[in-house]
């Protein structure tokens, strides 16, 4: 009964936290964004105490099952166990905990999180590890449905699906999110719950809590028979039949072993004889990271290269399309940080990485970053798309506080980023054509058309950008018609401003 | 002598397919493997009852029905998309069975790659079972700083590709393509005065190489005036102009800078010069109309399509030599050839009927798009077309809103937007418009693409962000 409760409990948590990372039209997150924001280790960076504590006393009550319901890394792993389970019955055997090794990763794991090494850290964590897997792996298998569906809707002209672009936001993140899916599904298949209590820093923490907890697994020693059954089902390989104990620190409240015991010798209940000391939570402050931005050399020179659109046409025939080159990202001094993150040392101290933000955007603008030390945690760039005005999503889901909550109309007057001129790509110098697309669709009108040459009226129009309007979105830098590189482009502000 | 037989064999075939109790329309659409009989008329399509009208000049004997073939069916391939050959052949061979007899190309039609198939799909037909029309396109070699001398030169050479292209010794019927357009004079008298063009072409009509001369005709009217007050000296055998029920009293109200079919065709009845009709339907406006125009006429005329209407006015006037249609589909043909199998002309009574139908089309902010691509490609990428045409059709079902307060204001955004995404990809769409204008000189309909793109592109700003307006 128990463990039918939790399966179900489970399921609904799994479920609907994937569809969190699945879903690109914002409807789920309506009703269960929730579900993300009560994670740890985000509640956590975002200083929600309230959820700390929450998730704290149900950890002294019930043991770790935030572990086996909430967390849904763990009941992936879970998944995949019981998969490798319908091969192979009653593989799993007690063993010891490693525990130089389960502190010394959380200790690490600590030093990384005050020092902002957030690559290290989204790396480990369990919630952004899910993330990586649900949006690099599940998402685009959703998204092939969502867009057979749609290619059928188009067909009976039916606008109840649209179709959305499928693509790679960054190589090395879904590397590593393959690499991490792999890893993980090897490590369940064969051992269960190897890495929650072996690596998984939220793992640790809470079954140093779960020692102490009120109600637990207790093995009757006078109805055991030393058969084994509940050790050999045991994922957490935690319950040593020698000496009918259990390791309650790496036990996940499963109740696999309650269900599976033939003579009942399994309650979950207080457990008398032991005497529990309170024990307080660990791992709290973090300090000022470095917050690292790579200087590269300027751009200037590029633009030189960029093919300009317009080809002498020979014999002009009627009709075909004219190639269009893929957009190219320009080196931006600094990293471009979604309005709400405040600045980029707010962003690297609170993201952990869970690619949820980044699966939300509808607008192709948010994706990992490449950079070592802001390793997955989103970064903006816009050739497929540029921030849109009306959208503040990324803010709205954002678990970590590293996004927080902004309106459409916050949005309209934070400053993450101004926009710079490139005067060697401009069309109406390059190509003598009339142009004045950037200016034509600056949100904030920070942009005007002027006269190149001022002793001249009618010398082609230039754009003139008021970086004291400009709100970095990137509608000039994504609608310039030069390519691969635009003629104008954003660059990042370290600090946000609000204007 | 084996693909002669072959076409005997077809023919023969399609009449006995005819003749049974299943009608040829059903039959091929269930062969085709479930195309939609257009505009829902159905029945026989008679084999030898097409309409036809002569010539003053040479006697030909032209069906009414012309084939323009600036729209044959493409297919995908892995390098992008080319004509469809096979079913090229196959809409030729039912075209020229059902008596069509008249087919008209020009040098840069479906990216120059027209005159190729329609020169593939004729030549497995005896040269005199047919007329051809192509056009001296050399508006594209003009304002270009080009001498009089490169220009004829190009011109020259752009005629005698026409004939080897076709594979063919003459051509039935040459025209100046699309003068009156750019501007105006001006380009006429570069284009066929001052580089000698005209005079080549007169020789060669009377070296019997070029058995009809003609021109056809869009834009600044003077141009159409001066070509006719010289009618004396050059002796057209024909002019090509756009009529339809639309354009016959209404062309000026939509675009100042259009005439109206009524006077043209005034102009060349008054010299006895025959009229070759182009855009009938207006590249399927007139047949896919908003859902109120189709229901009257559907009322009228339960049995028949709306595009009938159409082509019955276009084909009435008896002046009209041909009424062309760029039809890709089986459907087209068999309907169209139904309409002139033979022409039921229209009565007084059903001309003001269409009259008052214009009038109610005018109501419609449709953009007068007929899709003939002379605009593309673009150089900044844009699908124009696609983009007017989505517009087009969300007027037509009354998706486009007129204010955030509209009733059905959220179906409508969700329908323009979701289907702006299918109809042309994102790369593509009107905010990608830098207003460069290169456009503009090419359009026969006059329209200010840069000013619609970005009418339109304001108007997608709107809904995206859900202003209100």
């Amino acid at each position: 009964m128990l463990r039918k409760i939790r399966i179900i409990a489970a399921a609904i948590f799994f479920t609907l936290i994937t569809l969190l990372f699945l879903d690109f039209t914002g409807t789920i997150h309506a009703w269960f964004g929730w579900m993300a924001k009560i994670q740890f280790l985000p509640a956590l960076l975002a200083m929600h105490v309230g959820i700390v504590l929450l998730l704290i006393v149900l950890t002294l009550v019930f043991g770790r099952v935030y572990c086996s319901v909430i967390c849904p890394l763990g009941v992936m792993q879970d998944i995949i166990s019981w998969f490798g389970g319908r091969r192979k019955k009653n593989r799993f055997s007690y063993s010891p905990a490693i525990s130089w090794l389960r502190y010394g990763l959380l200790v690490v794991f600590v030093v990384a999180l005050v020092a902002g090494v957030g690559s290290f850290v989204a790396l480990v964590a369990p919630y952004s590890s899910y993330g990586r897997i649900a949006q690099n792996l599940f998402a685009p298998i959703w998204q092939a449905g969502n867009n057979a569906l749609a290619f059928l809707a188009e067909r009976v002209d039916s606008y109840a699906f649209y179709s959305t672009e499928i693509w790679i936001r960054s190589v090395s993140t879904f590397a590593i999110a393959a690499a991490t899916f792999v890893v993980l599904a090897v490590l369940a298949w064969r051992n269960g719950r190897t890495y929650c209590n072996t690596v998984c820093p939220v793992g640790t923490v809470l079954g140093t809590l779960s020692r102490f907890s009120l109600l637990k697994p207790v093995i009757d020693r006078s109805k055991c028979v030393d058969c084994k059954l509940c050790a050999r089902n045991c994922k957490a390989s935690c319950i040593d039949i020698e000496n009918h104990a259990i390791d309650y620190s790496r036990c996940v409240t499963c109740m696999d072993c309650i269900d599976v015991c033939r003579k009942g010798a399994i309650e979950y209940r207080r457990r008398t004889s032991a005497d529990c000391t309170g024990a307080a939570a660990k791992n709290e402050d973090k300090q000022p990271a470095k917050a690292d931005a790579s200087r590269r050399n300027f751009i200037a020179g590029l633009g030189l290269l960029a093919a300009s659109a317009a080809k002498a046409q020979e014999m002009k025939v009627d009709g075909g399309l004219a190639t269009i080159l893929a957009k190219k990202a320009p080196k931006r001094d600094a990293p471009i940080t979604p309005a709400g993150s405040f600045s980029a040392r707010n962003m690297a101290q609170h993201c952990t990485g869970c690619q949820l933000c980044v699966s939300v955007c509808p607008n192709q603008v948010l994706r990992p970053s490449a950079g070592l030390m802001t390793l997955m945690q989103p970064t903006m760039s816009y050739e497929s798309g540029y921030c849109r005005p009306e959208c503040v999503k990324c803010s709205e889901v954002c678990p970590a506080g590293a996004i927080k909550p902004i309106t459409v109309a916050d949005k309209s007057s934070i400053q993450i980023g101004h926009a710079v001129w490139i005067k060697e790509n401009c069309v109406p110098l390059t190509d003598d054509v009339e142009c004045g697309n950037c200016a034509r669709h600056c949100p904030t009108q920070a942009i005007t058309m002027v006269a190149s040459d001022p002793a001249k009226k009618d010398s082609p129009k230039i754009p003139t950008v008021n970086v004291e309007r400009c709100i970095g979105c990137g509608a000039c830098e994504n609608l310039c018609p030069v390519r691969p590189f635009s003629a104008i482009y954003v660059e990042g502000h370290l600090n946000h401003r609000t204007i | 002598m084996t693909p002669r037989n072959k076409d005997i064999d077809r023919r023969e075939f399609l009449r006995r397919l005819g003749a049974g109790a299943l009608t040829a329309s059903a039959a091929l659409t269930a062969c085709k493997g479930g195309g939609v009989a257009d505009g829902g008329a159905s029945g026989e399509v008679p084999a030898d009852k097409m309409t036809f009208r002569v010539t003053p000049t040479t006697g030909d004997r032209v069906s009414l029905l012309g084939y323009g073939c600036m729209r044959w069916p493409m297919k995908k391939t892995s390098h992008g998309e080319i004509i469809d050959q096979e079913e090229v052949n196959n809409l030729v061979d039912y075209a020229l069975a059902h008596g069509v007899n008249y087919f008209d190309t020009a040098p840069p039609y479906m990216q120059g790659l027209s005159e190729r198939a329609t020169g593939i799909a004729l030549g497995r037909h005896s040269r005199e079972s047919y007329f051809l029309a192509t056009k001296m396109s050399n508006q594209r070699y003009a304002g270009r700083g080009w001498s009089p001398e490169e220009q004829f030169v190009a011109s020259v050479g752009m005629y005698r590709n026409s004939l080897k292209t076709l594979g063919t010794d003459y051509i039935d019927y040459y025209l100046l393509h699309t003068i009156g357009g750019g501007s105006g004079m001006p380009l006429l008298k570069e284009r066929f005065f001052d580089n000698g063009v005209l005079d080549f072409l007169l020789e060669e009509r009377e070296a019997g190489r070029i058995r009809n001369l003609g021109f056809s005709y869009h834009g600044d009217v003077r141009v159409f005036d001066y070509m006719l007050s010289r009618h004396d000296e050059f002796k057209w055998d024909f002019v090509q102009i756009q009529l339809n029920y639309l354009d016959w009293l209404h062309a000026k109200e939509v675009n100042p800078r259009n005439t109206n079919a009524e006077y043209l065709y005034a102009e060349l009845r008054k010299r006895g010069i025959p009229a070759v009709i182009m855009e009938p339907l207006l590249g399927g406006r007139l047949s896919n109309v908003p859902d109120y125009i189709s229901a009257r006429l559907k009322q009228r005329a339960p049995e028949s399509s709306v595009a009938s209407w159409a082509f019955r006015f276009a084909g009435s006037p008896e002046g009209v030599l041909t009424v062309l249609s760029g039809m890709t589909y089986m459907e087209h043909l068999q309907d169209n050839i139904r309409t002139y199998s033979p022409l039921t002309p229209l009565t007084d009574d059903e001309k003001e009927f269409m009259e008052e139908t214009a009038r109610l089309m005018l109501q419609y902010p449709t953009i007068p798009c007929n899709d003939c691509k002379y605009c593309m490609p673009c150089p900044y990428g844009l699908d124009i077309p696609a983009i007017l045409l989505h517009y087009n059709k969300c007027v037509n079902e009354s998706n486009i809103p007129y204010s955030s307060q509209d009733d059905n204001y959220r179906k409508a955004r969700r329908a323009f937007l979701v289907g702006y995404d299918r109809s042309v990809p994102k790369l593509r769409q009107a905010d990608r418009c830098v207003g460069c204008g290169q456009c503009n000189p090419e359009c026969p309909q006059h329209i200010d693409i840069p000013a619609q793109m970005q009418r339109i592109d304001r108007f997608v700003e709107n809904l995206k962000q859900n202003r209100e307006f």
